[in-house]
């Protein structure tokens, strides 16, 4: 994937002679090589997942979020700079705060994405500026119509709707894996529900770190779920263990029966929540 | 026309209502009675029209009912421009939102934005309105939005200065869940007994029925109120 911008990638506000923006193709390139974010809408709810390799030993264990509550009925999840996403977070929260003093209800998921991916596309519109460097999967709750909704915005200001969306180093096996979920069937009722959802994404997590063969990592998730009174809340901690221990042992079952050799386990040190 | 001031030292009446003492000179009031009643179903909003300047009787047709959206409509008292300057500006300020969010608009949201105009102004505004309408979140439900900026969800609310008459006639009269027909002649009767009493309420009765399939537009003529002085 040989890409060189020759002259044309100086900034944001110059187009290469094949219609290419490089600067924003480059923001992201930081975002794929950061943590891998998972989303998954499932029937009665959203659930956000972020994998956080832990660089450095001395590190306390749940600092550093990368999933931010930005009003009782949404939450974000970041991957990329972490700087940068918590400048979309902060704006985030600044919209969602103006929304609901100006016309006195939360602000509907649909508006709330287009906003922000509005907000992140102003950045590459000028010289002056460079892209954001990550990219912010949002989940949230439609107070009026009941929905729930999962979007991602990407650096280049675009923000589709998800039922399954990735973002970060392991997002090309981790789409493969969420295709395989009933998230999109034609009877939504078929559609597998929260809790399932969780043990999903922390199986699909643990698949691609495998893979990776990466540094330890802690394991953040939230959900935005009828169990949790439709606000967005952290995944309760004996959830997240759980859903890990039944990871590993579906991993490690289904690695059996295909007669790989074994991981070895005692290098990962996760930190559950 | 002299002003009365604020504070006397001895309390002096000198026969005009609160509003017109505030009015300025030459502007048109809207003293009037308005009132709005959910049913099962929808809500039903009424007014007088009759629009004063002091004595005179400037418009006695008006209609004090306004639209803001397809199912949102609103009640006006208090000065004639300052209402009609406050509707027209709900009504943009809606129509963008419908063009943002893809939906029509929550009564809430009307009667949020009204309270917004009308607190931030309220030193230069002169306006008591009732905001009521269907939506399929709350179905049909009114918003009381009095002079200082105020807003409040009501089962019933009733404006203006004719309201002061009929406040025992609405209290002993009003139930919850009423259907829309016996909505619909409370509110007839109880500005037809306004009217009778408040000198600056008359005409004709304009009501407008929301609900869920539209909007039904109707007025009683002066001659066929259902309550007048005795001897009519």
């Amino acid at each position: 994937m040989a890409s060189s911008g020759s002259g044309y990638d100086l900034s944001a506000s110059t187009f290469s002679p094949d219609g290419r923006i490089f600067q924003v193709e480059y923001a992201s390139k930081a975002v794929n090589n950061a943590g891998t974010a998972l989303g998954l809408k499932c029937r009665n709810g959203v659930v956000l997942c972020v994998e956080k390799p832990l660089l450095n030993k001395m590190l306390l264990p749940n600092s550093n979020r990368r999933i931010h509550t930005v009003d009782t009925h949404s939450g974000i999840a970041i991957t990329g700079f972490v700087s940068d996403g918590r400048q979309i977070v902060n704006r985030a929260r600044e919209e969602c705060s103006n929304y609901e003093e100006t016309y006195g209800t939360k602000v509907p998921p649909t508006v709330l994405g287009d906003r922000l991916a509005a907000y992140v596309h102003y950045f590459t519109l000028h010289g002056s500026l460079r892209p954001f460097g990550a990219t912010a999967l949002l989940a949230s709750y439609d107070t009026e119509t009941k929905e729930h909704c999962l979007q991602m915005i990407e650096p280049s200001g675009v923000s589709y709707k998800y039922f399954g969306c990735a973002a970060g180093k392991g997002r090309q096996p981790a789409k493969t894996e969420l295709e395989k979920l009933d998230i999109n069937k034609p009877d939504r009722g078929e559609n597998i529900d929260v809790r399932e959802g969780v043990k999903q994404l922390a199986r699909i997590i643990h698949l691609l770190h495998e893979e990776g063969k990466d540094k330890p990592f802690e394991l953040e998730m939230s959900w935005l779920c009828e169990e949790s009174g439709w606000e967005h809340k952290g995944v309760p901690r004996d959830l997240i263990k759980e859903a890990v221990e039944w990871a590993k042992k579906d991993i490690a079952e289904a690695e059996e029966s295909e007669s790989e050799e074994d991981d070895d386990d005692d290098d990962d040190e996760e930190m559950n929540e | 026309m002299n002003y009365q001031s604020y504070a006397p030292s001895t309390y002096e009446h000198d026969g005009k209502s609160a509003e017109t003492r505030n009015l300025k000179p030459g502007e048109l009031s809207t003293g009037t009675t308005i009132m709005a009643i959910p049913f099962e179903g929808g809500v039903v909003l009424g007014a007088d029209s009759r629009v004063s300047t002091g004595t005179y009787v400037a418009n006695r047709v008006s209609d004090k009912v306004a639209q803001l959206h397809d199912s949102i409509w609103c009640c006006r008292s208090g000065s004639a421009a300052d209402t009609q300057a406050l509707t027209d500006y709900v009504r943009h300020y809606l129509s963008q939102l419908a063009v943002e969010t893809g939906r029509a608009p929550t009564v809430k949201v009307a009667a949020h934005l009204m309270r917004k105009l009308c607190y931030e102004n309220k030193d230069n505004l002169m306006a008591g309105v009732i905001v009521g309408g269907w939506d399929p979140v709350e179905k049909g439900s009114v918003y009381n939005i009095p002079l200082g900026g105020s807003c409040i969800k009501m089962p019933f609310a009733i404006g203006g200065s004719g309201s002061t008459y009929i406040y025992g006639l609405v209290d002993s009269e009003f139930k919850e869940a009423l259907s829309k027909d016996e909505a619909l002649s409370l509110v007839k009767k109880s500005i037809s007994h306004a009217m009778a009493r408040d000198g600056s309420s008359g005409g004709i009765i304009r009501t407008v029925v929301v609900t869920e399939s539209g909007n039904e537009r109707e007025y009683v003529p002066g001659d066929q109120l259902p309550y007048g002085p005795a001897g009519w």
